[in-house]
């Protein structure tokens, strides 16, 4: 369901004191939510909804589990023994945590991109059609229309349709994570998840990630961790701000960064703390 | 070798303990290292000059002739030749995929508590002098191995129409076959730990992002964390080919030490060059059995030499195909 826009919602609801869950739909909801590193308590409750095709930023000091969070929402932390959820995490209603859950499955819809560029050490074309052929079975054409269509959507397609057999990782760093990001849209996911994805790119790169999100979040519900806080201002709709563990506030990215509910954020965003 | 001193010598008094002592590290380095060339030449050569005689009696066709009679002084080195390539292949078919299971269970699968022993007990093997591998092939493995594997290999895979010729014949227990066995069990702990190691250096993001797209653990093992580390992998393999090929104790033991060479049989009893150069040298009386030994040391060095440039190609290769420039 298209949402309203953030204008919109800025008409209908001028306290913003909650965000306005009732005009938009929750693709993912986050209920009494904790993890835990073996014995320690990295995450403490968090109540959170992620809405549907728009971007979701979560902020807040090094090691408050920004990232923790984030890798709750593919089970990522399933490949260490001694990481668990407890609580409730769905995705459409499907409960996440469910061990019966298909953890391929769930990683197909809801898709990652990672701090620094992971090219697979293959082709170019061979990055971008390694997940599709995990989940689906596709002709040579409609494979080759795929992996231009992932790649016109990542911005990435003008510049390597005549190197798309040279090895991924012969790209430049922004470059390979534009690839990544066509990689992750490749299979068609609701939900992509970015976690710090320009960190390790030159500003240019990053800028022009930061209009691919603008783009993507036409189709897709993006979730993005950042340090960066003008970044979380200039591209998301909602910002998530934690700290130690905890969410401190969320809602409505206008309201975060102008008008914070609370001191504790307010001093995190103005540069007090952090 | 002045190159290092060519400082300038303006406060050669304060510097000059320094730049000596420089000057020894430097070259005494440098020693050492073409030390290594020297002996590498050195052995070439003696090889060669050992072998003349027999070069110049038999020529190329040594190589390929597979008569092997002291008395009569003629010697051919196809039996020891093709025995030393059959074994070693045989051992790879066998360790490459076993070893490449066990460090993906290691570096992947397995719980943590059993991560170490396992690893640990895998090094240990590869501790094992191969003269007890040796016994252990000859009084243990071979009578089992003859009175069960081998009928049930020729019962098996002895009845496929072409492949069957390797599995025909009596069901001895030595041969080539049990010697390639032996000579996996040997090389598994050099190839696994190798690789073991090398699955662990691919860094968890490549891993994670490969899972992200929702890859299983094979499929990431196969199609990305290989790939990732094929220098290593490789390197690791040739690692275990370059022991097999030179296995000498282990595989005198079990592989029958017989110059014959009438069947295509994998059962059959043969000889590799590291086993016969063992156990004739101190037998060869003529001076022409001494050199043709000497020959097959040179041809065993030749086989080992191409297995690493060969290695080197396929590396070259590989990195071709990926269109990466390195």
């Amino acid at each position: 369901m298209p949402g309203l826009s953030k204008s919109e919602l800025r008409m209908t609801d001028t306290t913003l004191q909650e965000p306005p869950a009732t005009a938009l739909s929750p693709q993912i909801t986050f209920r009494d939510f904790n993890f835990y590193y073996g014995k320690y308590h990295a995450l403490k409750n968090v109540n959170l909804d992620i809405y549907r095709t728009h971007v979701t930023a979560f902020i807040g000091p090094s090691g408050c589990g920004k990232s923790t969070l984030l890798r709750t929402m593919n089970r990522m932390y399933d490949l260490y023994p001694d990481q668990r959820a407890v609580g409730e995490l769905r995705l459409d209603g499907m409960d996440i945590l469910d061990k019966s859950v298909d953890i391929n499955h769930l990683r197909a819809r809801v898709g990652m991109v990672f701090q620094k560029p992971t090219p697979f050490p293959m082709s170019i074309y061979d990055n971008i059609a390694f997940g599709i052929n995990l989940q689906e079975r596709l002709s040579r054409s409609d494979m080759d229309d795929r992996v231009e269509w992932a790649l016109k959507k990542a911005a990435l397609w003008d510049e390597v349709k005549a190197i798309l057999n040279q090895s991924g990782m012969s790209l430049s760093g922004g470059q390979q994570q534009r690839l990544c990001i066509a990689r992750g849209i490749a299979v068609k996911p609701e939900v992509l998840l970015l976690d710090e994805p320009t960190s390790a790119l030159d500003p240019i790169s990053t800028m022009r990630i930061e209009e691919l999100i603008a783009e993507l979040k036409e189709e897709f519900t993006i979730v993005i961790v950042t340090h960066n806080m003008q970044q979380a201002a200039r591209i998301s709709d909602y910002t998530a701000y934690m700290y130690l563990g905890e969410l401190v506030e969320f809602g409505v990215t206008d309201q975060i960064f102008i008008k914070p509910q609370k001191k504790q954020t307010e001093d995190y965003i103005t540069g007090r703390f952090g | 070798m002045a190159d290092s001193r060519t400082k300038p010598n303006s406060n050669l008094g304060a510097n000059l303990g320094a730049n000596l002592g420089e000057w020894i590290f430097h070259n005494v380095t440098r020693l050492f290292a073409l030390l290594t060339l020297l002996l590498l030449a050195g052995i070439i050569a003696s090889l060669v000059y050992g072998a003349l005689p027999s070069l110049a009696k038999f020529g190329p066709s040594f190589l390929w002739s597979s008569g092997w009679n002291p008395p009569m002084e003629e010697f051919g080195g196809l039996v020891p030749i093709y025995g030393t390539l059959v074994t070693s292949l045989i051992a790879l078919a066998i360790a490459v995929p076993v070893s490449f299971g066990i460090a993906l269970f290691l570096t992947e699968l397995s719980p943590a508590w059993l991560r170490r022993p396992l690893g640990v007990a895998i090094e240990l093997l590869a501790g094992i002098p191969s003269i007890v591998y040796g016994m252990w092939g000859l009084l243990v493995f071979a009578p089992l191995f003859g009175q069960y594997i081998q009928p049930f290999l020729a019962a098996t895979l002895g009845r496929i129409p072409f492949l069957g010729q390797l599995f025909q014949g009596a069901p001895m227990g030595i041969g080539l076959l049990s010697a390639g066995v032996i000579l996996s069990i040997m090389i598994i702990p050099f190839i696994a730990s190798v690789m073991r190691d090398v699955f662990e250096v691919t860094p968890a993001i490549l891993k994670e992002s490969a899972y992200a797209v929702g890859a299983t653990t094979w499929e990431v093992v196969w199609n990305v964390v290989l790939p990732f580390t094929r220098v290593g992998v490789i390197g690791g393999i040739m690692l275990g080919l370059g022991r097999a090929l030179g296995e000498t104790m282990a595989v005198t033991f079990v592989i029958g030490n017989s110059d014959q060479l009438d069947t295509s049989s994998l059962f059959a009893a043969g000889n590799s060059i590291a086993s016969a150069l063992a156990n004739e040298f101190t037998e060869a009386v003529s001076p022409m059995h001494t050199s043709a030994l000497i020959e097959l040391g040179l041809v065993l060095f030749l086989i080992t030499f191409t297995v690493l440039v060969f290695s080197k190609l396929l590396l070259m290769q590989l990195a071709r195909q990926q269109g990466k420039k390195t």
